[in-house]
């Protein structure tokens, strides 16, 4: 896959980071204004498909060994699972019990353990949508002509 | 803003059903993404700010990746002829829609105005919420403590989405 113009990478240059970092923010705030892990982790994922998109797979290196697309398919999908069921071991020994002190409404750093959840959430659902387009475009570039 | 939200709601199914209709994929595509972001507006006059952002993000994402797959493949579209068994699937069509169409008038008639009343488990989840879960926002207090379950089950299926996506895509697999 090649990449766009050189409007189009200088463009993404500028904006891709300031979209990642939207992405944190909605995140981060998850607890406290619109938006959460859900939101922000598609968000994420979305400056990295900018990124892809604008560059090319070329310039990421993703393709042309069978070995190295399969140990990354296996590496990515095995810290997906991973990252999915450590959201949901951490600290609670009792299942969803909100275990965390709750601090005052309104702060950032309160509602005990819901900020991790939407960390957890956020990461997870960012890696799972950008693994759906990487293997796209791998598989295609894999495929025979 | 019923009416706003009625004209929106024509507005989506005229271009789902330009969608169905159009001669070219790439402008079907396109009219799919009036569908959603059309949805968006009418999550933000419902005050459903939450859902309206992962509804534009998602919808964009979709977008893009359709977009892709039309440019690579066709832009035609392949055309059957109707036989005997399309004819059979239209009758049923018709069918369902006019049995639909009567259970959704009395469902309707029989249910409150919109946005009108709250159901008794809602309420429960309204009154107080802040200060049993600690969190401002009313949707991720409901989400991650009172139905932690439905949210551990929704990374599980995004999860699982991934593998079986992973499993499909790959032509040349391990002999």
């Amino acid at each position: 896959m090649k990449g766009m113009t050189l409007i189009v990478k200088k463009t993404t240059q500028l904006i891709a980071g300031m979209i990642f970092i939207y992405g944190i923010y909605v995140i981060i705030h998850g607890h406290l204004t619109p938006g959460g892990g859900f939101a922000g982790g598609v968000i994420i994922a979305g400056s990295l498909i900018l990124v892809t998109l604008a560059y090319g797979g070329d310039f990421m290196k993703l393709v042309k060994e069978e070995a190295g697309t399969t140990i990354v398919e296996s590496m990515a999908t095995i810290m997906v699972i991973i990252i999915a069921t450590a959201g949901f071991l951490f600290g609670t020994k009792i299942f969803f019990n909100n275990w965390l002190p709750k601090g005052i409404v309104g702060q950032l750093v309160s509602a005990g353990v819901l900020p991790l959840y939407n960390i957890f959430v956020g990461t997870e659902v960012a890696a799972s949508i950008f693994i759906i387009f990487l293997s796209l475009i791998i598989f295609k570039e894999e495929s025979p002509q | 803003m019923e009416l706003a939200i009625s004209i929106i709601t024509g507005l989506m199914i005229l271009g789902a059903l330009y969608a169905i209709h159009a001669r070219d994929l790439l402008s079907s595509v396109i009219a799919c993404g009036i569908v959603g972001y059309s949805l968006v507006i009418c999550f933000l006059l419902l005050k459903a700010p939450d859902l309206a952002i992962v509804q534009i993000v998602v919808d964009t994402i979709t977008l893009i990746i359709m977009v892709a797959v039309v440019l690579d493949s066709s832009r035609e579209e392949a055309f059957a002829k109707l036989d005997t068994q399309g004819y059979v699937t239209a009758a049923t069509g018709i069918l369902m829609i006019g049995v639909l169409l009567y259970f959704f008038i009395n469902a309707i008639q029989s249910m409150d105005t919109l946005g009108q009343s709250t159901l008794r488990m809602a309420n429960y989840y309204i009154e107080g919420a802040a200060q049993k879960t600690g969190s401002a926002n009313l949707v991720t207090g409901v989400v991650f403590d009172f139905r932690g379950y439905d949210t551990m089950g929704e990374a599980v299926v995004l999860v699982t989405a991934v593998l079986g996506v992973l499993t499909i895509l790959r032509i040349k697999g391990k002999k």
